[in-house]
C-alpha cells in the first residue's frame, strides 16, 4: 500500500511543475469561483433576467463591461449565473458518461469473445437509436422527479417562515440546476458509448502486453489485472476524450433548450448565449465574444490540466 | 475469418431488428402525433379518417407487424408528414447529399487531423505541439453554427470565391464550405486523439529499442508508431464516420443543403414512424458496417490481436 500511496504523491508533484496545468487550475478555480459567488451579490452584479430597454445593445462600457443585449440584459450577469449551469451541466454528465462507458470497454475488451460480441452489439443498438426521441421521452418522464427535487433543495436553503422574496431568490437560484441535473444524468448514461468503443481498443492492445501475463502469473485476478494494471496505461486516450466530451455537452443542452427540455428562459447557459449571440454576430458581435471566451478558456484550461494530468500519471514516466 | 464473417452478419441483423422494435415503441410513446398539431387543429371526424387511413387506427401489435413487414420489403411506406411521398423516395433523395458532403468531411478531418495529432506528439510540450492543440480546440470551442456563417460571410459574400450556400450536385466548389466546416470539429477530435493514442506508444520500451537501433526518427514515427498509436484514433472514427454521412441538421440549416438531418428532426417533431424507422435503419445499418470495419482495422493495427 505504501507504494500506491508515493504513487499518487509522485503523479502531484509532477503535476505541480507543469506550468501549464497550474495556470489552468488557476483558471478553473477564478471561473468556477466567479460563477458561483459574483451571481449571489447583487451591488456587484446585476440580475441577470432584469430587462431595461432603453439600455439595449450596448456595446462593452464601463456601465456593462461586457455589453446588454436586445432586451438590454446585462451579458456579464448573464455569462457568470449561466455559467453555474453549463458547468454544473457538463460536468456531472461526463462524469457519469465516462465512469459508464470506461466499465463497459474496459469490461467488454478484456472479456474478448461472446461477453465482448454481446456488449459491443448493445454499443451499436445504442448507438443508432434516435437520440432526441429518447431525450423528449426522458424529460416528459422525470418532470415529476424534477419538480420534487426543486421543492426539496428550496426547503432546504430557506429556513422555514422565510419572506416570500428570498424563497423566489433561492428557487431561481436552484432550479435551473434541479430541473437539469436529472435529465443530464440520464443523458449521461446513454452517451457513453464512443468512450467504450475507444477504450476496448485500447484495453484489447494493453492487455495482449508482456507485463499483463507477468501480472498473471504472479496470480493477481482479473479485477486486480484490468483496473490496477491495464487501466493505467490507457489513461490518456481516456483522458482527452473526456475533455471532449464537456464542451460537447454543454452544446447539447443549448439544442435541448429550443426543444424546451434544456435551460427554461429567463435562465441562461453559455451554450444559448454563444447560439444567440450567433444570430447577431455581425452586428453586435460582443454577444458572441464574451461567452465564447469564457466557454473556450474553460475548455482550454481543462484541456491542459487533462494533458497535465496524464503525463503526470503516465506509468512510464515515473523514472523521469 | 469466414465463421467471423457470418457470425457478425447475423448479430447485424439481430440488432437491426432491437433497433427496429425499440424505435417502434419510442416513437408511440411520443406525445402528440402526426395529424395532433397544436397549431392547425384538424377536426376529429377528419383526423380519424387520415389515421384510419395510414392503419394508425388499428391495435399497436397490428401496426408493429404491418411496419415490421413493410421494412423486410425494403419499403417503410408513406411519410405522414410529406403527403403522398414514399420514404424509399425522401431517403433516396437526401441521402446522396449528406453521403458525398460526409465523405468529403471525413477526408478533410483525416487529412488535417491525423497529421496534427501525430506532429503534436512527436514534438511534445514544444511550441508546435501548443500551436497545433491550441487549433484543435478553436476547432473544438467554436460551433458550427458560429464558424459556418462566418465562412459563408467571408468567402461566400465578401471575398466571392465560393458559393455560399445551396447544393449543386455538378459544381464541386458548393461542397467547400460546408464539408470544411462539417470536417472542422471532427478533424480537431482526430488530432486530440491522435495525439493520446501516440503519447501511449512513444514511451513504449520498443521504441525505445528502436531508437536505441538508431531509427530515423521519421521511419520510426510511421513504421513503429503510427500503427498502435492510431487505435483511439480508429475507434473514434467508424460510428463518427456514420453519424457524419448520415447528415448534419446545422450544417443544412446554415448552407440550405437538401440532406437527411433536416428530414430527420421534422419527421420526430411531428412523429412520422415510416420516415423515422426508416432513418433509424439506415443509420443503424451503417453503424453496423462502420463498426465491423473499425474492428477489422483493429486487428490490423494490432498484429498482437490477430493470434488469439
Amino acid at each position: 500500500m505504501e507504494k500506491s500511496s508515493s504513487l499518487w504523491k509522485d503523479a502531484g508533484h509532477r503535476l505541480s511543475r507543469n506550468h501549464a496545468a497550474m495556470v489552468s487550475v488557476v483558471a478553473l478555480f477564478l471561473i468556477i469561483a466567479a460563477c458561483i459567488i459574483l451571481p449571489a451579490i447583487p451591488e456587484f452584479i446585476q440580475d441577470p433576467d432584469l430587462q431595461n430597454l432603453p439600455n439595449k445593445n450596448i456595446a462593452p462600457s464601463a456601465g456593462h463591461w461586457f455589453g446588454t443585449d436586445h432586451l438590454g440584459r446585462d451579458i456579464l450577469s448573464r455569462v457568470l449565473s449561466g455559467g453555474r449551469i453549463s458547468i454544473a451541466v457538463g460536468l456531472i454528465t461526463t462524469l457519469v458518461s465516462v465512469s459508464i462507458g470506461v466499465c463497459w470497454g474496459a469490461l467488454s475488451g478484456y472479456a474478448g469473445g461472446k461477453t465482448d460480441a454481446f456488449m459491443m452489439r448493445v454499443v451499436d443498438v445504442l448507438y443508432a437509436l434516435p437520440f432526441l426521441i429518447v431525450v423528449i421521452l426522458l424529460g416528459k418522464t422525470l418532470e415529476p422527479l424534477t419538480a420534487q427535487l426543486t421543492k426539496l433543495a428550496v426547503a432546504w436553503f430557506s429556513p422555514p417562515g422565510s419572506a416570500s422574496a428570498a424563497i423566489n431568490k433561492t428557487t431561481a437560484w436552484v432550479e435551473p440546476i434541479t430541473t437539469l441535473v436529472p435529465l443530464f444524468i440520464a443523458i449521461g448514461a446513454l452517451s457513453w458509448l464512443t468512450v467504450s468503443r475507444i477504450v476496448r481498443a485500447q484495453v484489447q492492445s494493453v492487455a495482449k502486453q508482456e507485463f499483463v501475463e507477468a501480472a498473471r502469473s504472479l496470480g493477481l485476478g482479473h479485477f486486480r489485472i484490468l483496473f490496477r494494471h491495464i487501466l493505467p496505461n490507457t489513461l490518456g486516450p481516456i483522458i482527452v476524450y473526456t475533455t471532449l466530451t464537456i464542451p460537447g455537452v454543454m452544446l447539447l443542452e443549448a439544442t435541448l433548450s429550443f426543444l424546451g427540455l434544456g435551460v427554461k428562459p429567463p435562465y441562461s447557459s453559455w451554450g444559448i448565449l454563444i447560439d444567440e449571440g450567433a444570430n447577431r454576430m455581425l452586428s453586435n458581435p460582443w454577444l458572441l465574444f464574451f461567452p465564447t471566451l469564457f466557454f473556450a478558456t474553460t475548455l482550454f484550461a481543462l484541456n491542459f490540466l487533462g494533458d497535465g494530468l496524464r503525463d503526470a500519471l503516465d506509468p512510464k514516466s515515473a523514472k523521469d | 475469418m469466414l465463421a467471423n464473417l457470418i457470425g457478425r452478419f447475423f448479430q447485424g441483423i439481430l440488432v437491426l431488428f432491437v433497433l427496429f422494435t425499440v424505435t417502434f415503441f419510442l416513437i408511440k410513446a411520443l406525445p402528440g402525433g402526426p395529424f395532433k398539431s397544436a397549431e392547425k387543429a384538424i377536426p376529429k371526424h377528419i383526423r380519424e379518417k387520415i389515421e384510419a387511413y395510414y392503419g394508425l387506427d388499428q391495435p399497436v401489435q397490428v401496426q408493429y407487424f404491418r411496419q415490421l413487414k413493410n421494412l423486410l420489403h425494403g419499403d417503410p411506406g408513406l411519410s405522414l408528414r410529406l403527403e403522398g411521398r414514399e420514404v424509399t423516395e425522401i431517403i433516396s433523395q437526401a441521402f446522396p447529399v449528406s453521403l458525398r458532403l460526409g465523405l468529403a468531411a471525413m477526408a478533410i478531418a483525416i487529412c488535417v487531423g491525423i497529421p496534427l495529432g501525430v506532429i503534436a506528439a512527436w514534438k511534445k510540450n514544444t511550441l508546435l505541439d501548443y500551436s497545433a492543440m491550441a487549433l484543435a480546440m478553436i476547432g473544438i470551442c467554436i460551433p458550427a453554427f458560429v464558424i459556418g456563417p462566418l465562412l459563408a460571410d467571408q468567402f461566400g459574400r465578401r471575398m466571392n470565391l465560393l458559393p455560399a450556400m445551396g447544393w449543386d450536385p455538378t459544381d464541386p466548389t458548393s461542397w467547400v464550405l460546408p464539408a470544411v466546416t462539417l470536417g472542422l470539429a471532427t478533424a480537431a477530435y482526430l488530432s486530440r486523439l491522435t495525439r493520446a493514442g501516440m503519447l501511449e506508444i512513444l514511451s513504449q520500451d520498443y521504441i525505445r529499442t528502436a531508437k536505441a537501433k538508431g531509427v530515423g526518427s521519421f521511419r520510426m514515427l510511421v513504421r513503429h508508431c503510427l500503427r498502435g498509436g492510431l487505435i483511439p484514433a480508429v475507434a473514434f472514427i467508424g460510428p463518427a464516420f456514420a453519424g457524419i454521412i448520415s447528415g448534419s441538421v446545422v450544417i443544412e440549416s446554415v448552407f440550405a443543403m437538401p440532406g437527411l438531418g433536416m428530414h430527420f428532426i421534422k419527421a420526430i417533431e411531428v412523429g412520422d414512424s415510416p420516415v423515422i424507422l426508416g432513418i433509424v435503419m439506415l443509420y443503424g445499418t451503417l453503424i453496423i458496417i462502420a463498426n465491423f470495419l473499425t474492428d477489422l482495422l483493429g486487428l490490423w493495427l494490432n498484429p498482437r490481436l490477430r493470434k488469439s
